[in-house]
């Protein structure tokens, strides 16, 4: 019963905050003074007939609250709008950059999570020892390296001296694609390996200090199972709350990384579209974005009880 | 988080004799940032916008310290001068969002009810807008250049300052002085802002010093993707966007100098964050 319940909430304010999300992306324009057809028209020449078809697409001639409703059941058939740039449905133009981004998410994520885990894991059963040191001096130097100064290091170095690497485009097919993304797929991960490399150190600690884990150890449990099941188990709650955040932060890192080395993706589509004064595709991709972050974490929110029950225990309690 | 922790068992580990080594170095970056930015037009050697076709890329040279651009443009004058906008963004965005945070973590705690919860949701739905996502979206409303961005990082950054206010405050106003000056007649407003505010400043001031180093990157970020300041007034961010034509020719410096100094200032501010919420002795909540 108070799982259905906790359940409830949790998508009860997911559906909440992406219904305010979606009103504030949308509602946005308003907030430009003067009049909604020349905002859209901007940088495009103003003839009657571009007047017309941008009144008669956006549907600028009705109420704010009519274009909002029309704009939200159309976003719930799949149709986000037409780009003004391309000419094109907002939803094919996103299509086509999907595979890049979603190779480029998936690489960083995989190198985060195996490496920020490994170097947490690590540094947390070293403490104080030279091996947790070095991990965390290095975390703490790479935390503070922005995406894009780590984008335009690793070309100057793997590109341009070594040329072990390409340093621009997105390549030809699948294998060419992979290896076109190494490179920018390590200067999104840095900054978050870090980030969860710390968070794991810090909850491993926190663990092992237990007496729990003492009780473990003198039952005789070997090593790696006391690690593995009484320690990270238990540790995994703030990593998980952390992994949640990082998604955001990584679909908007890409739009960096994917510009820096000339990636075409959702991300460098946003900046383009923001150059190219295309509010539509700025719009949908903006929304996207939020709806992920926000599904993204009630997912964890979700998933949180089922991995360790004393979270459930504890909303039940409450 | 820990934080404050994890930078003394880095300071630890550099095995410095003593603790605050790290914290002098820091504090002396920053004040070289500060007064290259404040000093640029007396200190720099060179315009940095003179350009001088006959000395491009020419690498570190007696004349010119740290090399010239693509363009023949003096690095380290640009990078004196990128100190101005580099430094005034990030700063106008924590004071702003620090004011914003301040008040409005204030009002949630103090009345509490009604208007905290419906202050507790607008924060929810901020929080679910990345800080950098969010300046996009306003340069994509006002146009390029560092005003919609320093407004919008401002609004994206008050929520967690007013989320800390709002728990600092809350615990502050069960303590006995606040009732004591209730005794004596003082009005609510008066005990929050004369007496409660200034106890819980230190810790605001410390997570909003954190604060500074992530608004440099978005914003350096920001001006790297074009979106920012924009060419040719020199930006670190922007001064990394123009010298990638440099850098693949293999000329590194005029994209490594800003890169460097951006790095520098972000590992400066974060040390001299945690070193002020490490003296003032109370954790930021995380």
């Amino acid at each position: 019963m108070n799982v259905v319940k906790l359940v409830a909430k949790k998508l009860g304010t997911l559906v909440l905050t992406v219904f305010a999300a979606s009103l504030l992306v949308f509602f946005s324009r308003s907030l430009v003074p003067g009049d909604p057809v020349s905002f859209l028209l901007r940088g495009r020449k103003p003839s009657p007939e571009a007047v017309a078809e941008i009144t008669k697409q956006f549907g600028l001639d009705k109420p704010m609250w009519q274009q909002y409703l029309n704009w939200v059941g159309h976003l719930f058939q799949g149709d986000l709008g037409r780009s003004l740039q391309f000419r094109q449905d907002v939803t094919t133009v996103l299509a086509d950059r999907l595979p890049v981004t979603l190779g480029l998410v998936v690489m960083a994520g995989a190198m985060i999570a195996i490496l920020g885990l490994a170097a947490g894991i690590v540094a947390a059963l070293n403490r104080g020892k030279t091996a947790d040191r070095a991990i965390l001096i290095s975390m703490t130097g790479l935390g503070a390296i922005p995406s894009f100064v780590g984008a335009i290091v690793l070309i100057a170095v793997f590109a341009v001296q070594l040329g072990w690497f390409p340093s621009f485009g997105s390549g030809d097919g699948f294998v060419d694609g992979i290896y076109h993304l190494v490179l920018p797929s390590i200067a999104l991960a840095l900054a978050f390996v870090a980030l969860v490399a710390r968070v794991t150190r810090s909850s491993m600690l926190d663990q092992l200090e237990r007496e729990h884990v003492e009780v473990a150890t003198s039952r005789g449990l070997t090593r790696s199972r006391v690690v593995f099941r009484h320690v990270l188990r238990n540790a995994i709650g703030p990593i998980l709350t952390v992994s949640g955040v990082l998604v955001a932060g990584l679909l908007v890192a890409s739009s960096i990384v994917e510009q820096a080395f000339g990636l075409a993706g959702i991300g460098s589509l946003l900046v383009q579209s923001v150059d190219r004064l295309d509010f539509p595709v700025v719009q949908a991709i903006v929304l996207l974005i939020v709806i992920i972050f926000v599904l993204v974490n009630t997912v964890v929110d979700l998933l949180a009880p089922l991995i360790d029950p004393r979270v459930a225990a504890g909303a039940a309690a409450r | 988080m820990s934080a404050p922790a994890l930078s003394k068992s880095v300071r630890k580990s550099l095995w410095l004799p003593r603790a605050n080594v790290l914290f002098v170095i820091s504090l002396v970056i920053v004040a070289i940032m500060v007064i290259s930015a404040i000093g640029a037009p007396l200190l720099a050697p060179y315009d940095p916008d003179f350009v001088d076709l006959a000395n491009v890329l020419s690498g570190p040279t007696t004349a010119h310290w740290l090399g010239t651009d693509a363009l023949g443009r003096d690095t380290l004058s640009r990078m004196m001068f990128g100190a101005r906008s580099s430094l005034l963004g990030p700063l106008l965005v924590v004071v702003l969002s620090t004011i914003i945070g301040i008040l409005l973590g204030l009002i949630a705690a103090w009345r509490g009810g009604w208007l905290d919860a419906v202050l507790a949701r607008i924060f929810d739905l901020l929080f679910a807008f990345p800080a950098l996502l969010l300046a996009i979206l306003a340069v994509a409303l006002f146009g390029k250049g560092l005003a919609a961005p320093v407004a919008a990082m401002s609004i994206a950054y008050a929520p967690f300052v007013a989320r800390l206010v709002r728990s600092l405050v809350i615990t502050e106003r069960t303590r006995p002085y606040v009732a004591a000056y209730r005794v004596q007649g003082f009005s609510g407003g008066w005990i929050a802002m004369r007496r409660v505010l200034p106890n819980v400043m230190p810790t605001v001031g410390a997570q909003s010093t954190l604060n500074f180093g992530y608004v440099l990157a978005d914003l350096a970020a920001l001006s790297f993707i074009g979106l920012g300041v924009q060419a040719p007034t020199a930006d670190w961010g922007a001064m990394i966007n123009e010298s990638r034509g440099a850098l693949m020719s293999g000329q590194l410096l005029p994209a490594m100098v800003p890169a460097i100094a951006v790095v520098l200032v972000v590992i400066a501010v974060n040390i001299i964050g945690e070193e002020f919420s490490d003296r003032i002795g109370g954790q930021i909540p995380s």
